[in-house]
């Protein structure tokens, strides 16, 4: 078995799944891509900071046409994780309406992607309801 | 009485917005331009700047392909880029010049040709070479579209209105609050005969077609088609030496504001469209020296039914965290207090990109000569139009009768 490689490299596996911004050291702004400079202060100073593994939904949408390739319906979502905000797909839920509420409390999970030609394993990640969350 | 300092909008025009399968983007956008020039009584050897838009179509040089229809006569031509901003940009471009000093008058045109365009936007990264290896500023192994989160228009949108419900603690259901949006759209569009869609829809029949990004189905989205407008803008110093029935039909522009959206926490999981359009309508506001209750109608971008709802709080139409009580009041239908999309918005009237920014200036000022037929808001005397791009840009123009 070969080793892990996750689906971006915000996403942290080890000790325990979580996502890493890069923060502004001057003002703050948190990045998930790698910036030339600071689009908030124009600082060039960034240092790496670890995200919660929790949040809350803060806006979402049920997808049900996209490009090809791309498997529907899935819930799109943007989450609140400690004051960072976070795009992601809500996993193990059901994809309607009904199983899917503004403000609902999720926890970062992570998923297989498959072997590639090296053996290595590609990790996606999403976000699931905490239990009970819905009830 | 002309504004020596001012400028305005002497000659507009727009195309049925549609299907057009026989026209090319020259077409379009040379029976917009030249319909505009004869609107304001003026040709082409008068017009001393161009500004075209045009995103999908024709590559480099739109705007000195057009001038081969209409009239190569040497003038400065700049070639506009601003996603759905485009056309607005277009014609601020050409306010500018004037504002310059540079000329007299100025010809601003926008053209697309999207019927049939389906998805715009969202991944179109190949899959690799079997193996993970991570690529780009984010180090991704698979395009990201659909796997983390959605980066498609509808997807997109539908999030920032639920994102809206949510800071405003709305409990009702926001399916049936945004399909009313719509309903009340494709109601207007039935008064426009230059509209892709004329139909009224139920409100069963805007929630039972196909859904596309919950809560927005299809009539929810802006159409795809084909469209130009074009726009000749004038100084008021030139525009006080022309015909009485010229000044009478002149509409002046109290306000032109172009914006892009500011650094906020968030912007970069979802597009901040708020921001910059507050920022927008604050200044054109202050430029035009006019409120949002003198407004007698307003063009703005509804580029979604979700879109609708924040901008009746960025263009400050309500109280902030007021858009869904000034909806449900009937407010913005075309009888109420302070009519939206009276043209049927981009939902119905259509949605041809570049051609959009001048197309909803076209709706205002023929409310404000008198000039819109059966849909017209009677005594109209201000309004504003309003557009944005993602990527991102905010147009808003405020216009006055003369």
């Amino acid at each position: 078995m070969g080793t892990q490689i996750p689906i971006v490299d915000y996403l942290v596996l080890d000790p325990e799944p979580h996502l890493r911004v890069h923060e502004c050291t001057a003002c703050g702004a948190r990045f998930f891509d790698r910036r030339n400079a600071c689009a908030s202060c124009s600082g060039t100073d960034f240092a790496p900071a670890d995200l919660p593994a929790e949040g809350t939904v803060t806006a979402y949408t049920i997808v049900t046409f996209a490009a090809p390739g791309v498997e529907v319906p899935f819930v799109a979502a943007v989450l609140d994780c400690g004051g960072t905000k976070v795009q992601a797909n809500l996993r193990d839920v059901t994809p309607d309406p009904d199983h899917v509420r503004l403000g609902m409390p999720v926890r970062l999970t992570t998923y297989s992607m498959g072997p590639d030609a090296n053996g290595d394993e590609g990790v996606g990640f999403g976000f699931a309801p905490l239990e009970g969350a819905l009830t | 009485m002309t504004d020596r300092d001012a400028i305005y909008i002497l000659g507009i025009s727009m195309t049925r917005f549609g299907k057009h399968p026989d026209l090319d983007t020259f077409d379009l956008g040379a029976e917009a331009a030249t319909a505009a020039l004869a609107d304001g009584g003026v040709t082409m050897a008068d017009v001393g700047v161009l500004a075209a838009g045009n995103l999908m179509g024709q590559g480099l040089g739109f705007g000195q392909g057009l001038q081969k229809q209409i009239g190569q006569t040497g003038i400065p031509v700049y070639n506009v880029s601003n996603a759905c901003a485009t056309g607005a940009t277009a014609l601020r471009t050409a306010i500018m010049a004037l504002k310059a000093g540079e000329c007299e008058i100025g010809l601003a045109v926008g053209v697309e040709k999207l019927a049939g365009a389906g998805l715009l936007a969202g991944g179109n990264r190949k899959e690799g070479d079997g193996t993970w290896s991570p690529k780009g500023r984010i180090g991704a192994i698979v395009a990201t579209d659909g796997r983390i989160g959605t980066a498609t228009m509808p997807g997109t949108f539908a999030q920032i209105g639920m994102e809206y419900l949510h800071q405003h603690a709305y409990g009702g259901a926001p399916f049936e609050l945004f399909a009313k949006i719509s309903e009340k759209n494709h109601s207007h569009s039935t008064l426009n005969p230059l509209a892709a869609y004329t139909k009224a829809m139920s409100l069963e029949q805007i929630m039972g077609d196909h859904m596309v990004a919950y809560p927005n189905t299809r009539p929810m989205c802006s159409a795809n088609c084909d469209g130009a407008a074009a726009a000749v803008v004038v100084t008021g110093e030139r525009l006080a030496s022309m015909s009485d029935a010229q000044q009478r039909r002149a509409v002046k522009i109290a306000a032109s504001v172009l914006t892009s959206d500011p650094w906020t926490d968030g912007c970069q999981v979802l597009p901040d469209v708020n921001t910059l359009t507050r920022s927008a309508a604050t200044q054109a506001y202050e430029q035009a020296g006019v409120g949002p209750n003198d407004l007698d109608l307003v063009e703005l971008h509804d580029c979604f039914a979700t879109a609708e709802l924040v901008h009746y709080d960025n263009l400050q139409l309500c109280e902030p965290g007021g858009a869904v009580d000034l909806f449900e009041s009937g407010a913005t239908w075309r009888d109420g207090r302070i009519p939206v999309n009276v043209s049927g918005g981009l939902q119905s009237k259509g949605h041809p990109i570049s051609a959009t920014g001048i197309a909803n200036v076209w709706e205002v000022c023929h409310h404000l000569r008198g000039e819109a037929g059966d849909r017209q808001i009677e005594g109209a005397r201000t309004g504003l139009a309003h557009v944005i791009g993602l990527g991102s840009a905010c147009g808003v123009h405020i216009l006055q009768a003369a």
